[in-house]
Formats: C-alpha cells, structure tokens, sequence
C-alpha cells in the first residue's frame, strides 16, 4: 500500500548520491565522468543518471522545444515530471541496493533555470521536495566568459532554450544566452550557501580539480560496500585479448 | 482589482490577472458521473444566452497530453511522475487555453480542474501540503461544480456503458482481488477525497440521478447567479437602457 511520503533530507538509504552542478562549458560532465571510472576501479558499484533521461517524459519535451510551446511555467513542469521519473526509477532503487548514484545535473540545475525564468523560487524549490537530497554536491565554478570560450570553440550552436530565447531579452542568440546564463549564474551562488554545495574552481586543470573531488568523495565513502565483481570482469576480459597473441 | 487571484501568491511570469475577465466554471466528479454530458448542455444553454464559451478538458493539453495517454498505456509511470504530468497538462492548458479565453471575455467550462489529479495523488501517498503546493498557480475558478454520485449508484452506470478501466479502478495500488473489488475501494476512496475538498475549495455540491433533465436543471440554478454577478460597464450601444421594473 502506500507509504508516507520522504521529503528532501529524510530519505535513509545505504548507497550514496553525488551530483555536479554548473553552467555549459563548466567542465562538470567530465569530471564526473572520471570520478565513475574512479570509483568503479576501486570497486565500487556505481550509476549514472542524467537530466532529460526519462524515456516516458524525453518525447514531450523534446517536442515542446523543438515547437517552442514551453513558456516558464511548462519548462519548469516538464523538467520536474522528468525528474519524478528519473528519482522513482533511477535514483532511489540503485540507492536502496547500496549503489553509488551519480547525477549529471540535479534539482538545483531547475532552480537556477526556472528562477531565472522568472518562475516564483519558493514554488519551485517546494515542488522538488520529493528529491533525495545528495551526499555531496559539487558546483564548478566559472566565469562568464570563460564558459562562452569553451562552448563557442567547439559543439553545435547554442540551444533555443539554453539560451533563454523564450524571453525574448535580446534577438542575438549570443547576446540572451549571456544575459540568461549571467543569471543563472547568480542563482547558482545564492545556493552555495542554501544548500551547502562544494564549490569546485573550474578554471583549474582537470587533473587538479578531479584530484579534489575524489578526495572529498573518499571522506564521504566510509562504511559503503563495495563489489569485487567487475574487477574480476575486468580481469577476464584482459586475459581473452592477451591470449589470441 | 482584479477579478482572478492564484491559490498561492505566484503563478505565471507575465500573466496580467487585471486584464481577465471571463468566468472560470468547473465541472469535477468521477468518470461515468455524465460531466461531458452536463458541459455539452450546458455550453448550449450559455451560447444560447450570448455567452461566449470554451470549454476544455483534462489530458487535452497541447504539450502533454497525447504524451500522458501514451504515458498510461504502459502503466510504468509512478504517481510521483503521473502528479507532475498532469500538473504540466494544466498548466499549458491554463495558460494556453483558459487564460486568453478570460482575457477574451468568455466562459469557460473545463471538464476537471486541480482537484481529481490532487484527490489522485493523495489515494497514491502524496503529502497533502506538497500537492496543494504543486497546484497553486491554479486561478480560484468562480465556481466549482461537483457531480457526485454514489459508488452503488455509479458501479450501475459504469457497467452499462464504458466498463472497468484500469485507471479509474486504482488498480495499481492493488486494493483489492480483480477490478470490481477495486474499483468499489478506489471509488469509495475518491469520495471521500472529494467530500474532503468540498469544504475548502467550497464546492458546489450536486448529487446526481440518472434523470438528466433534473440534474441539469440543478446546475443552470447555481449557475445563472453568476452570470449576473458581472462587472457594470458602460454600454457601447447607442440604444437607450431599458428599466426593467418588477
């Protein structure tokens, strides 16, 4: 039957739950990237969850931007019923086996977005309630102009709603995606301190600032079990690409 | 001041609630309590009137409502991520359809509001002051219709015409051995939840018969007062005002 419902900060589960957080061009998925490859070399069990991934939700969404139907509202709702999925099949499971989750954006990507939006911060932050709250959550830290840098050097052109276009700020896609991302950095600081994340200087190299991450996730890692098992996977599958020779 | 207010202190960015001036009336009850039918009659007896109407209807939605059927069919959805799609749902009709249509000056009558998906979700565990916290963006409508019928009463109609389905019997909170026995415990269950609202989202009460004329009647009655309630405003014809006495 039904149980209580767990809100954010209540939720009691053996596995472990690290996020990273930052704007485009932060280097956040790279980092966590190596920390997985990290944490699974030392043993550990490790998934990965990513913003955007429920396949129930994906279509809808990736229809209402491509159509622009999204107004700050609908962003907002859509990204959090994506969430629910993502939190009810990827996140809490993994966690309750024990499992290290790891999370390539989180609520908090939402409540920079959303707020930047214009969308009313207390309502939004309310709606997420339901989210586990992480045991560590990293925020790389850049400059404005260090992430255009980074973003307009390589990949495609800048998104519609990464952008901020919706709001219609600026005709010049560069121009709003200055405009909207300045603000979002700003919601990003006045989190810091909210929710406690570690704030990770992304201007730093990635050897140094992977360095710093899996020394903070190693004080937080006491007491959590690891697996042998893919280790001897690994082993066999070395011994089969020797042998052949 | 403005006709309209929010259930909570904020709704959308760059609605103007001064500019609304249409009625909101809802129609909410269980499926198979004749809502469509009561929203078709009474469409016509307000066009009838020289209202004009739009009336629209839970899961209808643009953005998300053909994603949410499809959604249904696999039943893998949780009721965490089933609130929030609806909640998108309403949101983009509210937004898209309801609100121009009040700032157009018309009625309209939506089939459901906030209140089946937040009884659906409270059944399923929600915490009651997160879900009224989800849905506050929602407008106060001007009036809430609630069909009720009682499950007795209900389970007769419901096997005359559409059957069981699986949605509207609970069945994935597994309440009882087959459909029947589930629906009866879900059904009785939403009553419940309803009669719970009644109270706080002042309901309109109607309790139904299978005898339509009468039922309608009843709702055209707790209608028409506010139909009546509008704003005075200037005429704009030429003609003089006719004085009605009594």
């Amino acid at each position: 039957m039904t149980h209580a419902m767990k809100m954010y900060g209540k939720h009691r589960f053996p596995g472990k739950l690290f996020i990273v957080e930052g704007i485009d061009g932060s280097g956040k998925s790279t980092q966590i990237a190596l920390l997985q490859k990290w944490l699974e070399s030392e043993g550990y069990v490790t998934f990965f969850s990513e913003w955007n991934s429920s396949p129930l939700v994906r279509e809808v969404t990736r229809r209402g931007k491509k159509k622009r139907m999204l107004t700050p509202m609908t962003f907002s709702l859509i990204h959090a019923t994506d969430f629910a999925d993502r939190t009810e099949h990827h996140i809490i499971p993994p966690l309750k086996s024990g499992a290290l989750v790891l999370a390539d954006r989180y609520i908090y990507t939402a409540f920079a977005r959303d707020v930047a939006r214009g969308v009313d911060s207390q309502w939004v932050r309310a709606m997420y309630q339901f989210a586990v709250k992480p045991t560590i959550g990293f925020y790389f830290k850049i400059s404005l102009d260090e992430a255009m840098k980074r973003i307009l050097g390589g990949r495609d052109a800048i998104k519609f709603y990464e952008a901020g276009m919706d709001l219609k700020l600026t005709d010049d896609i560069e121009e709003s995606f200055r405009i909207f991302q300045g603000r979002i950095i700003e919601e990003y600081e006045k989190m810091v301190a909210e929710f406690g994340l570690v704030v990770i200087d992304a201007s730093l190299s990635i050897e140094e600032q992977q360095e710093q991450m899996r020394h903070i996730v190693t004080g937080a890692l006491a007491g959590t079990k690891k697996t042998r098992i893919r280790k001897w996977l690994d082993l066999s599958i070395m011994v089969k690409k020797v042998s052949p020779r | 001041m403005a006709r309209f207010e929010y259930y909570g202190k904020k709704g959308f960015p760059k609605v103007d609630l001064e500019e609304l001036q249409g009625k909101l009336i809802v129609i909410e009850g269980t499926d198979g309590v004749g809502r469509s039918t009561h929203i078709g009659l009474l469409k016509q007896w307000l066009e009838n009137n020289g209202h004009a109407v739009l009336d629209t209807g839970m899961t209808r939605s643009m953005l998300a409502g053909e994603g949410l059927k499809a959604a249904k069919v696999g039943h893998t959805l949780g009721w965490l991520t089933m609130s929030l799609f609806y909640a998108t749902d309403f949101a983009d009709r509210l937004e898209n359809e309801m609100i121009p249509a009040l700032r157009a000056g018309f009625i309209v009558l939506t089939d459901r509001y906030i209140f089946s998906p937040m009884a659906r979700a409270l059944l399923r565990g929600a915490d009651p002051e997160w879900i009224k916290g989800v849905f506050e963006f929602a407008l106060k409508p001007d009036m809430v219709i609630h069909l009720r019928v009682g499950v007795q009463e209900l389970i007769t109609r419901v096997v005359q015409t559409s059957g069981f389905n699986y949605w509207e019997s609970g069945m994935d909170l597994h309440l009882g051995e087959d459909m029947y026995d589930s629906f009866v415990e879900y059904q009785t269950r939403m009553l419940r939840e309803f009669d719970k609202m009644a109270g706080e989202y002042n309901f309109q009460t109607i309790e139904t018969s299978p005898n339509i004329e009468e039922v309608f009647e009843q709702i055209r009655n707790r209608v028409e007062p506010i139909l009546q309630s509008r704003l005075p405003r200037a005429r704009t014809d030429s003609q003089p005002a006719t004085i009605i006495t009594h």
